[in-house]
């Protein structure tokens, strides 16, 4: 079973047995990172962000520099031949020129699938639009099975932004794969999760709610998501909507004691800090996780092994 | 009304009522100078009413366009007056720069790409290749031309 050479586009282009290869070895790397500090020696990875991200950027920029590679890019589309007018195909062509592997997040749906056929080396997938966001996929994967040890037999409340949250539609389609994954999805009329996702969760066990507080108990998993400012064509409806949600510990009150709180970050106002403190919040460690996996990733698809 | 027979060309026949002037426009034969009729609100036995289209000298037809707008249509193949085929249609599995996505976060809205769309489900959905976006055959399809 090999990844090399192949793109990372939506949650489930991996089998489970390729996920739980990935996960092996990020389970490698935690355990002695040091093992790996020049897996990627001589490779460079191209990170073309067309709009903002600090964190799975800067995640991505970690992984590599710390498997011994290194790293050219844009953070932004201002600085990049986009602001010229160049297509997405003609920019990976030219970057593929340069680099070994290509990370890429773009505001339209489906640009990484555009990038990915016209390039011959690896692309993933780092966000597109309201779309897929495959690797923040794996990472929540990755601190469930840490967390409760398998990926079957949870109930997973997932609140807030279910319309626009890409990590919510991503983590639930590679979800369902698994036995037993019983969804109870949390948000406001208007957030309610797409129709695509719909129909992916016709023969699932959901049950969609405006009561936060009310799903509480059921829970083994609590996956937060911030309301997307910029998903919204006008600022009113964001407002309306914004604080919706907003997780404390008075909420917290009727939740299992093995909760795990999880939260793709950045947040806003939709956990209260005070959560923080408390043993069940992993939205830190999930974010650590991120880059462990991306790590064993990158590693995947260019084919390198310590 | 008489509408003739035609001697050699096509009848699509058993086009669900209400649905011929769409498979007419997307045949886009203006121009042709060939002879077609669209007839509305026939009565047909299976189905209560249907439309008929009927094309004198045209042989070539993009089937898979008009199974996504009808796949219970018939079309006719005619030579010297005569029935010499018969094709049922069916919904393609994949179509290719016939329509367009909707969503207007797609990257197809600003990326020259062949517009792809692939049937996902029996019920005659298909899903955009690029952003996943639903749309049902026989609705209001958005097609390239």
């Amino acid at each position: 079973m090999s990844l090399q050479g192949r793109d990372l586009l939506a949650p489930l282009d991996f089998s489970i047995e390729e996920i739980d290869m990935l996960f092996r070895e990020a389970e490698g790397i935690i355990a002695s990172p040091r093992d790996y500090a020049e897996a990627c020696k001589g490779y460079l990875l191209a990170t073309l962000f067309y709009e903002p991200s600090t964190r799975t950027r800067f995640s991505f920029e970690a992984a590599m520099l710390k498997l011994g590679g290194q790293v050219i890019g844009f953070s932004e589309p201002n600085a990049s031949s986009a602001s010229k007018g160049e297509s997405i195909a003609d920019t990976i062509r030219t970057v593929e020129c340069y680099s070994d592997i290509a990370v890429i997040r773009h505001p339209k749906e489906g640009a990484a699938t555009v990038a990915a056929h016209v390039a011959g080396i690896p692309v993933i997938n780092a966000g597109d639009g309201g779309h897929h966001h495959p690797t923040q996929t794996l990472t929540d994967l990755l601190t469930i099975k840490r967390q409760k040890g398998s990926l079957g037999n949870i109930t997973v409340g997932m609140c807030g932004d279910l319309k626009f949250g890409r990590t919510v539609h991503s983590l639930i389609a590679a979800l369902l794969r698994y036995h037993g994954v019983r969804f109870v999805l949390v948000s406001p009329e208007e957030l309610k999760v797409p129709e695509y996702v719909r129909e992916e969760l016709k023969n699932a066990d959901y049950t969609e709610t405006q009561d936060l507080a009310g799903s509480m108990p059921d829970l083994d998993v609590l996956y937060m998501t911030r309301v997307q400012k910029e998903r919204f064509f006008n600022e009113e409806d964001y407002v309306k909507l914004k604080d919706r949600y907003i997780l404390d510990m008075a909420k917290l009150e009727n939740a299992k004691s093995d909760l795990m709180i999880m939260h793709p970050l950045p947040r806003v106002n939709e956990i209260a800090p005070e959560v923080d403190k408390d043993s069940r919040a992993m939205y830190f460690p999930q974010a650590k996780n991120g880059m462990y996996i991306r790590m064993a990733l990158i590693m995947a698809l260019l084919g390198v092994t310590v | 009304m008489t509408i003739k027979g035609i001697a050699n060309g096509i009848v699509i026949d058993h086009i669900r009522a209400g649905f011929g002037m769409k498979v007419l426009e997307y045949l886009g034969l203006e121009g042709r100078g060939d002879t077609v009729a669209l007839i509305m609100n026939a009565v047909s036995d299976k189905h209560g009413r249907k439309d008929i289209i009927k094309i004198e000298n045209y042989q070539n037809l993009p089937l898979d366009v008009i199974g996504l707008i009808d796949h219970n249509a018939t079309v006719n193949y005619i030579t010297n007056h005569r029935i010499v085929d018969k094709k049922q249609l069916s919904l393609p599995k994949e179509v290719e720069n016939v329509l367009r996505c909707k969503n207007p976060r797609c990257v197809t809205s600003i990326e020259q790409v062949t517009h792809t769309f692939r049937l996902v489900s029996n019920t005659g959905m298909y899903s955009c290749m690029y952003c996943d976006d639903l749309v049902k055959a026989g609705s209001e399809l958005n097609f390239s031309r």
